[in-house]
């Protein structure tokens, strides 16, 4: 009875693992060994498992490297997105880091410091075409590059808008603070709405930061002093940021917004709220529902409209031996061209990185008079990266609580005096500037 | 009058039976739940979540989600390694913890005392507060590697079956456990066996560790339960597809940013398949409570 | 007369010898592997908190005494938020669920036609994955969600810093029930049933025969259950990770969570050292307090 279970087991365990798109089926071998046929392989890690439009992309791109040249290899592995950044980690503390490693815009100055990353050894020509929030530099060099970027925005629809005389903002003229307060108190006073605006506090990990930073950024507020990323002091508790924070906290306590949301921040598409703040990717669930659907940025609250950037990028690691060095630039390189762009652009509708592979995406989101073209003009006119400090991921998680805190009622200048003494803690224990 | 006594002892059963079945229903319906949103299709588990329907089988009932789930995970291979690894870990848990239990409880040897001190004291450290500084040792130590052409010396258990089995046999929880039920059961058994020159090994397997079947029952199904659950770990030092257990591959359904949102019907699937082996192995232990074998020994 | 004392001593002391020798061989694969897998990190991990470590970073760590000790203590109103979680958690929970616990391990022990399907049930929530159960009960808090549907309230449980911890004790209870109740029913299972039959013999009743067998007979499993309960409900993590992040505004936040965000999530891994190092020392007084109140005479 037993045996035949583990037999059945043993067909399905053969079986299972052809029916993937994941990267994981070339044959592998310790780091830094050859590859067959004295090819020098490097293993190159990526987050997109359980993604299949990505992981399609990345196998193809791999495919068509290893087949176009005599001398290199590339071997993929795939991880969830949500246990990522831990078996990096690990790899790290055991020294076993990949040769090519997937990494999250904001965090890569962290694990450049961390000793972890090494400059790509691409040039200023090599990333030309590409928009500055999808290169990664450091210290002066360029550490990763990415293959899109993601940018955040607010759906609407142009029905809504008309029913209480709104104008519809462009990126050269958004509306000010006044104006969307004015639309807000409308769009509250139709009843129409369960709640006007859904800002999306469903969401977890670098959301909240990803998303909300750039908004105390347009209050004219930041996380962190950029001139020498030493302290926060006086900017993520100047009184601009306080501003932002108290304008934050009633947006929710009078009634604007929910503190909570369903699965999947269903409310806007099934029209309970007029407005909902998210990220260029809800595009194409937006579009199935409305055909009048708007993308619109965000409001200017003093000091211009700004959008949160920045998405995963590729680098490589202190693992790469010379040969694999030069064998993973010219995998980078290689995979740098619009024809791949323009394919994760269709299947994740996020930006591609170059204007130039605009024309070559097939779904039509991207190019001029497309739909989803204010996207790639907001990321290029209010597109704000997060502080590229290594003490960014430490940021991250403060602001997020501290955010979380004052949503929920706490007082807005202490919290953020708490959250600076932590940040300059932190900052002053870690030494990432000297 | 023997009517109305069988009648008295039918009604108190039925009336024993009451709160075994209101308990029964809010303790089921996780499982409940799991299973029937595992035949839905995503929108009508979410449209169903916010009433009674989320606990009914009812609706749009298919195996969709089943499909989905062997396509986007090697469901098989995962599988294959949790079950290869957490049942070693169990058997040999058995095994080490029992021994060490059966000393403590009933050999005299000095330092017994503070040994047993200081295995509960490592209860109380949980986890991942030193899983960090334990990635950093394995890292460090020695591993004969069998590779396609010969045997070579390694350093470094990532992305092996050892590293995930070997420092999880020794079980605070179970020796604590074994030391507890090994101390109920009479002495004199063992000094009954002594003057019959048995050695303590025999004493162990033959004599006492029968009567302890109970404890056995329960240290297999409370260590399988949080190794075949186990995810941490395995995270940290197993980089290689093929050696990954289940409870990663439960992260592969919420990769963000696709259009479909997070597929919670196949996630639902999939957690009932994983759920599987564990009920399995609850219904197979759980039989060995009910005997009855103490009463014997003392007896004979 | 001598030479029989001196051989009696002798196979005295060579039986002893023997003894001894056994128990160590007994204990000497549990000893190793323990030492190796969990004293050396652990100690590893504590010696970490007397210094500035970093996770991953490749400045090496510096020695800071009793630095991150003192910030924890005076420099961290969450460290203060967590300690006072954890009681009030650890108090709820050691009573109600080992009680409970005992209670359907009664239940269960009944000699009733399906028992088995009714064990099963009730272990059901341990069974399946924490994450889902936490997602489960997270939907189930939600304003418009079933507890509120059934119950009648209208309280948005996990985000009103008043209700989310006793939602977070009443569904950890619900969940972890199950497991004590294993334990508390193979102890059941031990006591001799002479003793049962003796008791009834002389017209005991069966909560005479409760108080006089049964609660004598489980005084070992009582003390595993509180012991093992007590560091467990200590360990309140998993739950808090899936569904408040510590919150709303630190009502959740438990040691353990905070410890893994300071070491994890931030990387200030000597910080985080110096915070196992102390919520080691909390739990072990405690187990030992509770240890001396339980001591067998």
């Amino acid at each position: 009875m037993k045996s035949k279970k583990l037999k059945a087991l043993a067909v399905l365990a053969v079986v299972g693992p052809l029916a993937l798109a994941g990267c994981s089926q070339q044959a592998k071998s310790p780091e830094g060994g050859g590859g067959e046929g004295g090819k020098t392989q490097m293993t190159m890690w990526t987050h997109s498992a359980g993604n299949e439009g990505e992981m399609k992309v990345i196998a193809q791109m791999i495919e068509d490297f290893n087949g176009s040249q005599e001398n290199y290899e590339v071997v993929c592995q795939d991880f969830p997105q949500a246990a990522y950044n831990d078996s990096v980690q690990g790899a790290a503390a055991s020294g076993d880091l990949p040769c090519i490693l997937d990494v999250d815009g904001p965090i890569m100055p962290n694990w450049a410091w961390n000793g972890w990353l090494v400059p790509s050894g691409l040039t200023d020509a090599d990333v030309e075409n590409f928009l500055p929030s999808t290169v990664g530099r450091y210290d002066g060099q360029i550490y990763s590059v990415g293959y899109w970027d993601a940018t955040t925005l607010i759906f609407t629809r142009s029905s809504i808008l008309e029913k209480v005389g709104a104008r519809v903002p462009t990126v050269e003229q958004p509306w000010t603070a006044e104006e969307f307060a004015d639309i807000q108190k409308k769009l509250k006073d139709t009843g129409d709405y369960e709640y006007v605006i859904d800002w999306g506090p469903g969401w977890a990990d670098e959301w909240w930061p990803y998303a909300y930073a750039p908004l105390m950024q347009s209050f004219g507020g930041d996380l962190i002093d950029r001139n020498t990323f030493e302290s926060a002091d006086g900017v993520l508790n100047g009184a601009e940021s306080v501003k932002f924070a108290e304008w934050f906290q009633a947006q929710f306590a009078d009634g604007y917004a929910p503190k909570s949301n369903a699965q999947d921040r269903t409310e806007f598409k099934e029209g309970k709220v007029a407005l909902q703040y998210n990220g260029v990717w809800a595009l194409s669930e937006n579009s199935e529902v409305y055909d009048d659907l708007l993308m619109i940025p965000a409001p200017d609250f003093g000091a211009g409209s700004k959008a949160g950037v920045g998405s995963w990028q590729y680098s490589l690691t202190n693992s790469c031996s010379d040969a694999q060095k030069t064998g993973a630039l010219e995998y980078l390189k290689f995979t740098m061209d619009d024809k791949y762009i323009a394919q994760f652009s269709d299947v994740t509708s996020l930006i591609p990185a170059t204007t130039t592979a605009w024309e070559q995406t097939e779904k039509g989101f991207f190019g001029p008079d497309k739909p989803a073209q204010i996207a790639a003009t907001i990321t290029e006119a209010n597109g704000l990266v997060r502080p590229p400090t290594p003490a960014y991921p430490v940021i991250s998680r403060i602001f997020d609580k501290a955010l979380r805190d004052i949503v929920n009622g706490s007082d807005p200048k202490g919290t953020l005096d708490q959250a600076v003494s932590e940040v300059d803690t932190d900052v002053k224990s870690a030494g990432y500037n000297k | 009058m023997s009517a109305t006594t069988e009648e008295k002892t039918s009604k108190k059963v039925w009336l024993s039976y009451i709160p075994l079945v209101l308990l029964a229903l809010t303790f089921i319906l996780p499982l409940l739940f799991m299973l029937f949103s595992s035949l839905k299709p995503k929108d009508q588990i979410l449209s169903d979540l916010t009433t009674f329907r989320a606990f009914l089988p009812v609706g749009d009932l298919s195996l969709d989600n089943y499909v989905g789930v062997f396509n986007r995970v090697p469901v098989a291979r995962f599988f294959l390694n949790s079950i290869i690894v957490t049942t070693t870990i169990v058997v040999l848990g058995l095994v080490v913890n029992s021994m060490a239990g059966f000393a403590i409880a009933r050999l005299n040897f000095r330092g017994k005392k503070i040994l047993l001190g200081a295995i509960i004291a490592t209860l109380i450290v949980p986890f991942e507060t030193f899983a960090i500084p334990m990635v950093y040792l394995i890292s460090k130590l020695p591993r004969i590697g069998f590779y396609p052409d010969g045997v070579a010396l390694d350093w470094g258990w990532n992305n092996s079956f050892e590293v995930l089995i070997i420092p999880f046999i020794a079980n605070a929880f179970s020796i604590f456990l074994f030391t507890q039920y090994y101390s109920s059961i009479p002495k004199e058994l063992d000094e009954a066996a002594r003057v019959d020159g048995a050695g303590w090994f025999k004493i162990y397997w033959k004599v006492v560790s029968p009567l302890a079947m109970p404890a056995f029952a329960t240290s297999a199904i409370l260590t399988f339960l949080p190794q075949w659950n186990s995810y941490l770990w395995p995270l940290l030092v197993i980089q290689q597809e093929e050696l990954r257990p289940v409870q990663v591959g439960l992260r592969y359904f919420f990769a963000s940013g696709t259009a479909e949102g997070t597929p919670w019907g196949q996630i639902m699937a999939y957690t009932s398949l994983i759920t599987i082996p564990v009920i399995i192995v609850f219904l197979m232990f759980q039989r060995a409570f009910i005997s009855s074998i103490a009463s014997s020994g003392v007896k004979g | 007369m001598s030479s029989s004392v001196a051989s009696a001593h002798k196979s005295a002391s060579k039986s002893v010898k023997q003894e001894r020798r056994a128990g160590y061989l007994f204990v000497l694969p549990a000893a190793i592997l323990m030492i190796a897998f969990i004293a050396v990190p652990v100690f590893m991990s504590f010696g970490l908190g007397f210094t500035n470590a970093r996770l991953g970073s490749a400045r090496p760590a510096e020695f800071v005494a009793f630095d991150q000790f003192v910030r924890a203590l005076t420099a961290d109103p969450t460290f203060w938020a967590a300690l006072r979680n954890i009681m009030i958690f650890v108090f709820l929970v050691v009573p109600i669920q080992g009680g409970l616990g005992l209670v359907l391990a009664l239940l269960v022990n009944q000699k009733l036609r399906g028992i088995t399907a009714f064990r099963v049930m009730f272990f059901m929530p341990v069974v399946t994955s924490m994450v889902v159960v936490s997602m489960l009960w997270k939907f189930m808090y939600q304003k418009d969600g079933l507890i509120n549907a059934l119950f009648g309230f209208n309280v948005d449980w996990l985000n009103e810093p008043a209700t989310a911890l006793p939602a977070v004790v009443v569904m950890s209870i619900w969940q972890g029930v199950g497991f004590h109740m294993i334990i508390w029913l193979s102890g059941l299972q031990t006591i001799n049933h002479d003793l049962y039959e003796a008791s009834s013999l002389d017209g005991a009743n069966k909560w005479e025969q409760f108080k006089n067998v049964t609660l004598p007979g489980l005084k070992p499993t009582f003390v595993f259950v509180l012991i093992t309960i007590t560091i467990a409900a200590f360990s309140l993590f998993v739950q808090i990770d899936v569904m408040t992040q510590g919150g709303p505004s630190n009502a959740t936040t438990t040691l353990v969570y905070h410890i893994i965000q300071m070491g994890s999530a931030r990387g200030d891994v000597g910080y985080a050292s110096a915070l196992s190092l102390i919520f080691f020392i909390i739990v072990l007084a405690f187990a030992l307090i509770q240890r001396a109140l339980t001591k067998e005479d």
